[in-house]
């Protein structure tokens, strides 16, 4: 493993989270930003750097800054989709690496649920989305249905298999007294539910929320001052391979292929070292697909791999352990939360859930329509 | 309720040519005429090797059922016209295109050939739909 330090999280925090009709979207951030300092032991005064991504407003970061009071001497608002915030911590690793500041805040909120934004259709569409959008797809469900059906028509994977991915995801949530959706839930549950998009049924399709939450990141020299046991970021890789579903060459094979590898060699680990995973799961696909691709097992044995209870509690590959996009909750883009369960699960405070001397941990977002991809490997001393 | 408009294509100088070749009956797509690949969506540079010198060509209109997905819970003004099926199909030309497939009695499957047929919805945009090529073996 990467003896260098360089950077760590060090403070982690949800805001309010499921249905919140009462709170903005700036309310949402701002709380999680002063839980994530306050777990941290720092202020709004001590954030150098401010890494936000939304859809809520075209100025995240002007918006969000003036909001708390904060003047970054760094600003970065990279939307890249769901996967947005796994960048984030790659980009705040290396301003810290280059000595431009000392102190970020990585946050996101949104209101989705609450301001029912979710099924919009535009009226006009420009640009390259014109070639997709008048046919009707719904985004992004849709996309990852094509996704599925690809993958069961070439390495036949089942319906019953995707439903593994759901069922683990509520096991895992009913161990966290915070996720939105904890009633028991079967296979056969899911295979019962309404289909969406074939082959996805309403289960297999993540939960639409409110929620935010706030991650700080600073320099081993601050993290050594903070609170709690730096978690450190060991391996960062990005990247995005395209946009319009077209472009997508293989829609089983995701940029994961290219950013897990990466990410995994600057940290200095195999796969058998990861001890806890944090999977973006917008979908139950999203799942079997990010994990042949990010080698944990071959292409096309997502399937298998997951089922008999391998990723639920007490299974061998623990993962998604707060209980997931698919249960715990999705507030549009999820990847921060990913994080947030990860170094939670690292610090050993994670309750009911604690998977056991967890040291390393691997996180992997998923944005858009399978679009980009950012892996980070997280460890403690 | 109101019904709400559905998405309308921006016509630039990109997609024009494409959009016209719709209301004609043509599948236009482009061909580099540096490195002789053929592109799709329509666009100012090649992607394979960054020339400017694109030229429209009119496609067979042939391809082949990448993959697809039936819609059961359609968004906005789609939501009253489930199920219906939407495709990438590649094109004989090498290119992959979203689309709907229609008149598709006995389902569609992965791998099937299909043909374009262009279709003019319900507030009058042409778009190429595809549909299958009825053989003896399928």
């Amino acid at each position: 493993m990467r003896r260098d330090r360089i950077a760590a999280i060090v403070g982690i925090a949800e805001s309010d989270i499921g249905v919140t009709p009462d709170k903005t979207v700036l309310q949402l951030q701002a709380q999680a930003a002063v839980r994530a300092l306050t777990d941290a032991g720092l202020h709004t005064r001590d954030v150098q750097a401010l890494f936000c991504a939304g859809a809520w407003t075209t100025w995240t970061n002007l918006m969000l800054a003036e909001y708390l009071g904060i003047q970054p001497i760094y600003t970065d608002s990279t939307n890249i989709g769901g996967s947005s915030f796994e960048a984030h911590i790659g980009h705040a690793v290396a301003g810290i690496q280059a000595g431009l500041f000392e102190v970020a805040l990585i946050v996101y909120g949104s209101t989705q649920r609450s301001q029912r934004l979710r099924g919009k259709v535009p009226g006009e569409v420009g640009l390259t989305e014109q070639y997709e959008a008048p046919f009707g797809l719904p985004v992004p469900v849709g996309a990852y249905a094509m996704a599925a059906m690809r993958h069961m028509y070439e390495y036949g994977t089942r319906s019953e298999q995707l439903a593994e991915v759901a069922v683990a995801a509520r096991q895992w949530a009913m161990q966290n007294p915070r996720a939105f959706a904890r009633d028991p839930l079967s296979v056969e549950d899911v295979l019962a539910s309404r289909m969406i998009c074939e082959p996805l049924h309403l289960y297999d399709c993540c939960l639409v929320t409110d929620g935010g939450g706030a991650i700080v990141v600073t320099s081993e020299r601050v993290a050594r001052q903070c609170r709690h046991k730096p978690i450190w970021v060991l391996g960062h890789a990005e990247t995005h391979t395209h946009h319009t579903l077209l472009s997508m060459p293989d829609v089983t094979s995701t940029g994961a292929a290219v950013t897990g590898p990466r990410a995994m060699a600057m940290a200095g680990i195999r796969h058998d070292d990861v001890d806890v995973a944090e999977i973006y799961d917008s979908f139950t696909i999203t799942v079997i697909v990010t994990l042949e691709a990010l080698g944990f097992c071959h292409q096309g044995e997502g399937g298998a791999f997951v089922s008999g209870g391998r990723i639920a509690p007490g299974g061998s590959f623990p993962m998604n352990t707060n209980g997931g996009g698919l249960s715990y909750c999705h507030p549009g883009m999820y990847g921060i939360f990913l994080l947030i369960e990860a170094a939670l699960q690292l610090r050993g405070d994670a309750g009911m859930r604690q998977v056991p001397n967890a040291q390393i941990a691997l996180v992997h977002g998923t944005g858009v329509q399978l679009s980009s991809s950012a892996t980070v490997v997280l460890g403690r001393d | 309720m109101t019904m709400q408009a559905k998405p309308v294509p921006v016509l630039d100088t990109d997609s024009r040519p494409f959009w016209e070749g719709c209301r004609q009956g043509v599948l236009r797509i482009q061909r580099c005429k540096t490195c002789a690949q053929y592109v799709f969506y329509p666009r100012s540079i090649c992607p394979h090797c960054m020339s400017d010198d694109l030229a429209f060509v009119e496609a067979k209109g042939l391809g082949t059922v990448y993959t697809y997905t039936v819609v059961h819970r359609g968004f906005g003004p789609f939501q009253d016209e489930v199920p219906f099926t939407i495709a990438l199909v590649d094109l004989d030309e090498g290119v992959r295109m979203m689309t709907r497939i229609v008149d598709a009695g006995e389902g569609i499957g992965i791998g099937d050939r299909v043909e374009v047929v262009f279709s003019e919805r319900d507030d009058g945009l042409v778009l190429p739909y595809f549909r299958p090529i009825l053989t003896a073996t399928r």
